[in-house]
């Protein structure tokens, strides 16, 4: 369980964060949205340590995020970061194989154990008959298989994705929010997309200016007059058989009371 | 053959590979490996036969091992020979192993640390550094102290040069690496101008010369003391960097990756920039600034055995080992009894290799 407290990011006098809270349970999966530079990349790097928080507290299962190095961290929770920069003649099962590192000692090699970590991760992504690719031959949605399969591979129970569909189409979009989900670990994904953020999350943390705005259920959070006064945008809401709220844009004339 | 495999690979683009699974391309990886280190080992024996008097290989792994392990062979050689052999030959060949290895290392290193593949060993102004120290030696302090004053001078320069990019962008370092390779340029240029105006400034035409030709680098004037150390660092560098390639590996891959596989980019990649830095340093005051060695041959290394430092800093030891061997026997054989100083031929080398990389690059990002 990460839990954040309070937490608030200053750079240069802005506030990129202000006092915000949060808990990623265990076995929860839990979608950040808002509009662009409203913090949700601020607030993920925060939450693994690759942004350092001005006030306010991070703690991994009760333990204090300042008291662990980063290796144990990195052992506890795994990162997909947005818009990875690709190593020009990387194979995907090198690229892969990083998420052993924080598993290695610094001088032990890359031992069977990792080897079969290593497989089982591009299995569980499809992507075993493609270990000796190149990076650049793949498709924008098997990078970001690759890229989950590198965080697989670290074998961490919290799994932190920066935007994972981007560039991908409906299809892919689905498929790997759908195959995250069904991993069942402590799951924070940052996304653009209201209606996947509403299809495939517990909670829904809604951030704007820095601030979280509203964080629950998509039915509590994601009502048509805060889209609308958040994002300018007009939309009605759809309940589908499920019982889950879709949003749709809508015209004036079709203006969800609510 | 090997050579010619790499080379083929290098310039198509082929894949070496075909469908092999991860397992048969680790292993064949570390087939790559191992067939690197005995053609190294092949042309240093070779290549310490060729000169003026030809000896074949044969007769100089036999005076060597003779020289090493005492008298398993009785010696048909003569005294000239074996002295031509131990004296002469094998420590510029030595030389030529350690610097071309830790120059080769050091560039594969700094390419991942600043994730650019156009970085070389003197990112941080090493070279030019090392380069004002040894004009000075040679221009202002001549025929002051001995063997040692040129090598010694060629080292200060270089720390006072790291020293000086670290004061100046060190700080800056914090947020990125390029403040620090900027640093690294802009030192670099004013201490060439003070290089060059050391050069300008001295009465002894002879000087400029022996200046000019210590920037181009040679392994003509190696003796042993000097061969022993730059050895010795050359052994450092092996084994601290073998030790540190998964946070290369880490580096390569971006910070925020870098930080989120449980290493700490920021100070990870300034302490390594020092140490390999220094390294350099000591390579450069042996053998003068050497160009294209440490630019190129990682990237052939990555051909052979992929992009992940473990193997590829080996690798890259053998490569540039290989390469500055084949470079100076070039350097001693193309105009007897004239040398060529070893820098030019890297040069007119590495820069055609160079240029196919740089199209090589264009075509897999168009």
């Amino acid at each position: 369980m990460i839990h954040a407290q309070a937490i608030t990011v200053t750079r240069q006098g802005k506030h990129l964060l202000e006092h915000v809270d949060i808990t990623v349970n265990d076995g929860e999966m839990i979608g950040v949205v808002g509009p662009n530079g409203s913090g949700k990349t601020t607030l993920l790097r925060s939450l693994y340590g690759a942004c350092v928080i001005n006030g306010g507290k991070i703690t991994l299962d009760g333990t204090a995020m300042e008291q662990l190095s980063r290796r144990a961290i990195a052992r506890r929770i795994a990162v997909v970061p947005q818009g990875q920069a690709l190593d020009g003649d990387q194979t995907v099962g090198d690229m892969v194989a990083l998420g052993r590192l924080p598993h290695q000692a610094w001088f032990a090699s890359h031992g069977r154990r990792d080897d079969l970590a290593v497989r089982e991760a591009l299995d569980r992504v499809g992507l075993r008959t493609m270990a000796h690719r190149s990076m650049h031959l793949l498709s924008g949605g098997e990078v970001q298989r690759a890229l989950v399969a590198r965080a697989l591979c670290q074998e961490a129970d919290h799994l932190l994705l920066d935007e994972p569909t981007n560039h991908l189409d409906l299809g892919y979009q689905h498929d790997i929010l759908a195959f995250i989900r069904e991993l069942g670990l402590a799951t924070l994904v940052v996304l653009h997309d209201l209606n996947l953020a509403a299809r495939y999350c517990d909670r829904i943390l809604l951030l704007d200016k820095g601030r979280l705005v509203a964080g629950g259920t998509t039915e509590t959070v994601l009502t048509p007059a805060r889209i609308s006064k958040i994002y300018g945008v007009q939309t009605t809401r759809i309940a589908t058989p499920a019982g889950r709220h879709h949003l749709v844009f809508a015209d004036a004339s079709t203006q969800d009371p609510k | 053959m090997l050579l010619s495999m790499t080379f083929n690979h290098f310039i198509t683009g082929t894949p070496l590979t075909g469908q092999a699974t991860l397992g048969e391309l680790s292993r064949q990886r570390q087939r790559n490996l191992f067939l690197l280190a005995l053609l190294t080992i092949a042309i240093a024996v070779i290549s310490t036969g060729f000169g003026p008097v030809p000896i074949d290989p044969l007769t100089v792994f036999l005076i060597v091992s003779r020289r090493l392990v005492g008298q398993p062979v009785d010696a048909y050689w003569s005294d000239a020979i074996d002295a031509i052999v131990w004296i002469t030959r094998v420590p510029r060949v030595l030389m030529a192993i350690a610097v071309g290895s830790s120059l080769a290392m050091a560039g594969a290193a700094l390419q991942a640390m600043v994730r650019n593949p156009l970085a070389d060993p003197y990112v941080l102004g090493v070279s030019s550094g090392a380069s004002t120290g040894a004009a000075l030696a040679i221009t202002v302090l001549a025929g002051v102290g001995g063997a040692f004053l040129l090598p010694a001078a060629a080292f200060t320069g270089a720390v006072v040069s790291i020293l000086m990019v670290l004061a100046i962008g060190g700080r800056a370092a914090g947020s990125s690496p390029f403040r620090l390779i900027l640093a690294g340029m802009a030192v670099g240029y004013a201490l060439s101008s003070v290089t060059s105006f050391l050069i300008f400034a001295s009465d002894s035409p002879e000087a400029s010369r022996s200046v000019m030709f210590w920037l181009l680098g040679s392994l003509a004037n190696v003796h042993w003391p000097m061969v022993q150390l730059c050895l010795a660092v050359a052994a450092l560098a092996v084994v601290v960097l073998t030790l540190a390639s998964g946070w290369l590996d880490a580096l390569a891959a971006g910070d925020d990756t870098a930080m989120a596989l449980g290493v700490h980019p920021l100070r990870t990649r300034l302490t390594l920039m020092i140490f390999v830095s220094l390294i350099v340093g000591v390579m450069v005051a042996g053998a003068g600034s050497i160009g294209f060695v440490g630019l190129i041959v990682p990237h052939m290394a990555r051909a052979l055995v992929g992009t992940r430092h473990r193997l590829l800093l080996p690798a890259s030891a053998c490569l540039g080992a290989s390469f500055l061997l084949v470079a100076d026997v070039g350097a001693r054989m193309l105009f007897p009894p004239a040398e060529i100083a070893i820098g030019v031929l890297t040069g007119v080398v590495g820069a055609p290799l160079m240029l196919l990389l740089l199209r090589k690059t264009g075509q897999l990002t168009n």
